[in-house]
């Protein structure tokens, strides 16, 4: 009886899991999940950052000097990535108003220290979102801005990226609805450059996988600590959990 | 008072001392012989007993976590979230504390569930034990208080929402509900005056409760004595001279080892998840939570953390069709009385009258305050459980064969209830709840009935036991 109850737990949390997984909208390109370890990465990941995405948006709960946990001197820090009147302990804040900013933009920047947990859940990791986010602008001439985007339609930012990446337009084709007959949706088929940037694509997803695995580690700067630490607190509670077997084996066997 | 004892002359410096404490704090000795080393339990405890003491362990996880929490948390809405990422990112090793005290609280009521769970297949909640079930029900309601409060305070996107709709439920209750809700927001809208009560509630005033409750479950489990799988009372037999049940055993040191081992496996999971998974794939951590609270955005789809959603997906279950279920279920059950139960002429007047006047308040009334009936009471139909239960056997395991496939069923219906309160509605997944509303209602309001029916196996002198 307890068995087949514990299976059939088993069997429901892993459906409940399943179904959760399956929710969400556009399929996400996977990001190099490895990268978020790798130094260079991150710290590439870090100049593109502060240069592209520290103007608007803020990291209010990081601090400058927290990037010396990805090899960063505090004299890098400064001499690198830090505008004029900032202190090596400051968090990661902009000048930007943003009341004013709602104004310009239509929706005010949102703040990125840990838009990488927030974005999870639609179909992949976060990281997996802002991966295939910065990489699906495309032109499109009736928004406000002449940018669109794949995975946040209509989105209120332009394609911050696109001296980089260059401009591309979309290919949607109209198929008809499957349960519907009636109803018509524009599909995404590929995109088609308009002209190039100074990256080739190539280049350009290395740059974009290194930018989100700076977002990534941001958004938990202790994340590697804790994983190499949970290994040993495993083993530690592995031998305790061997002993006070033992040790109930050695006290039980009284009991008739 | 008890004789002062003199220590023997030339004892060691531990007798010594242990002699002096004695004399001054005897309560200390007697106390720990009759909870510990004089507590006698049945030997054939099996793994679904390790839950009550996994449940004290989770309790001082989340009190001790909880005092190093406060320590840096600032109960303030234009602060709040940014303190929960100072705590997470600045404070050393908080990233640690708060990890466990996220974790921990839904380990809690995942211990907590399984406590209960046991308590229902062994019968541990029949005579004498009824108020040990109660003060653990009652437990339980704290917990479901506790944890939603303090859900509120990384005031997050979920956080805030969450509070929104569940204080918004108390708004539905006819005369007083508007009042209620504005008594508890303190504020029209949840804000800083919510977060602040919010706080006092979930760091001291529901604490406090806890403990008591969890004092008087004890002590009233110690007065009346364990149950066991065998449901076999170990206090009929006793040794002739020692008078310890021929089946009990030490709670100390067998139970305390024995227990160690359960501590072991349950803080392998508890930590590969607060290590290796501490968002469990944003069951135990809500993705949107990553948002600081917006009154002005709501999200797409508002889902309370997965422990409460059984409850929550009743809730949802009462539409308009179904308040004419129960109207449905009132009439045939008054029905049923006057024809079967042999009252006299003014009490078949009496069921008659009081069955029309629950059928015009169930149609008086809005069906969403109903829902939030269901939902209260599907909590508290678990208070009179040790009345309602009619069998003349404890266990599972002297039931009728067929008791088992109930017993799953309604275990399955509980995690059906839990799924579908975790998805957005649709028309299917509120069919399905409803039938699985009804089955949950039945299994419990139907058992003096059901519990007696079939044959029941001859419940054994002793406890079966394997030496190990």
């Amino acid at each position: 009886m307890t068995k087949r109850f514990l299976l059939g737990l088993c069997l429901a949390l892993g459906l409940l899991a399943g179904a959760h997984a399956a929710g969400g909208g556009a399929a996400l390109d996977k990001f190099p999940a490895e990268r978020v370890t790798n130094l260079p990465a991150l710290q590439n990941g870090a100049r593109l950052f502060v240069n592209y995405c520290l103007n608007c948006h803020s990291a209010n709960y990081m601090r400058y000097n927290r990037m010396r946990d990805i090899g960063l001197t505090d004299e890098q820090i400064k001499n690198n990535l830090m505008f004029a009147g900032n202190k090596v302990g400051d968090t990661m804040h902009v000048t930007l108003d943003p009341a004013q900013a709602k104004d310009f933009f239509g929706a005010a920047p949102p703040d990125l220290t840990v838009a990488a947990r927030s974005r999870a859940g639609n179909g992949g990791s976060g990281a997996d979102y802002l991966y295939t986010y910065m990489r699906t602008f495309y032109r499109d001439d009736s928004t406000v801005t002449g940018w669109n985007n794949l995975v946040f339609p209509s989105v209120a930012m332009p394609h911050v990226l696109w001296e980089l990446q260059g401009q591309q337009r979309a290919v949607f084709e109209t198929e008809k609805d499957p349960h519907d007959p009636a109803k018509t949706h524009a599909v995404f088929k590929s995109f088609e450059p308009l002209s190039a940037g100074t990256l080739n694509a190539t280049e350009y997803n290395e740059a974009v996988a290194d930018l989100v695995a700076f977002m990534q580690w941001m958004a938990e700067p202790h994340q590697g600590q804790r994983v190499r630490l949970g290994v040993f607190v495993l083993l530690f509670l592995a031998v305790f959990t061997v002993i006070a077997w033992r040790l109930n084996a050695a006290f039980w066997k009284d009991i008739k | 008072m008890a004789d002062f004892k003199e220590a023997p002359a030339g004892a060691s410096m531990t007798t010594q001392a242990t002699v002096w404490l004695e004399n001054r704090f005897p309560t200390a000795f007697s106390e720990y012989k009759k909870h510990m080393s004089e507590y006698y339990a049945p030997k054939n405890f099996n793994v679904w007993y390790f839950f009550g003491s996994l449940a004290m362990l989770v309790l001082v996880i989340q009190i001790v976590t909880g005092i190093f929490l406060t320590m840096h948390y600032k109960p303030d809405a234009a602060k709040a979230f940014e303190s929960v990422e100072y705590i997470m990112r600045d404070v050393p090793w908080g990233w640690l504390i708060r990890y466990m005290h996220s974790t921990g609280a839904s380990a809690f009521f995942i211990v907590v569930y399984l406590h209960m769970w046991r308590g229902l297949i062994y019968g541990s909640y029949q005579k004498p034990r009824e108020l040990v079930w109660i003060f653990g029900v009652a437990i339980f309601l704290c917990l479901m208080a506790e944890a939603f409060m303090g859900y509120l305070l990384p005031w997050g996107q979920m956080s805030f929402w969450g509070a929104q709709v569940i204080i918004n439920l108390f708004a539905a209750i006819p005369f007083i509900g508007p009042d209620l809700a504005l008594l508890i927001r303190g504020d029209y809208v949840v804000g800083d005056a919510t977060l602040n009560r919010f706080f006092a509630f979930h760091v001291i005033a529901v604490p406090l409760v806890l403990l008591g409750l969890v004092v008087a479950h004890l002590l009233t489990l110690h007065d009346v004595g364990s149950n066991n799988p065998d449901g076999v009372d170990i206090k009929k037999l006793k040794d002739p001279t020692t008078g310890i049940p021929l089946d009990g055993i030490a709670f100390h040191p067998y139970y305390t080892v024995h227990d160690l081992i359960g501590v072991g496996v349950f803080l392998m999971i508890f930590s590969a998840i607060v290590f290796f998974a501490p968002e469990m794939g944003g069951y135990f951590l809500e993705y949107n939570n990553f948002i600081p609270a917006d009154a002005l955005k709501t999200p797409a789809h508002i889902a309370p953390v997965w422990y409460f959603t059984p409850y929550y997906s009743m809730l949802r279950a009462v539409t308009d069709q179904f308040v004419n279920v129960f109207v449905g279920i009132v009439a045939i059950a008054a029905v049923l009385t006057v024809l079967r139960a042999g009252l006299s002429g003014v009490w078949k007047l009496v069921v008659l009258v009081g069955a029309l006047v629950v059928i015009a308040l169930l149609k008086a009334f809005d069906a969403k305050f109903w829902g939030v009936v269901v939902m209260g009471v599907a909590v508290m139909v678990l208070f009179p459980l040790p009345w309602l239960d009619r069998s003349p056997v404890r266990s599972i395991r002297y039931r009728p064969g067929w008791n088992k496939w109930l017993y799953a069923i309604f275990i399955v219906n509980f995690l059906v209830l839990g799924y579908l309160g975790i998805k957005p509605p649709s028309e299917i997944g509120t069919l399905v709840s409803q039938i699985g509303t009804l089955f949950y209602f039945g299994f419990f309001l139907l058992m003096p009935w059901w519990s007696r029916i079939g044959t029941f196996k001859p419940v054994p002198e002793r406890v079966n036991f394997h030496a190990h």
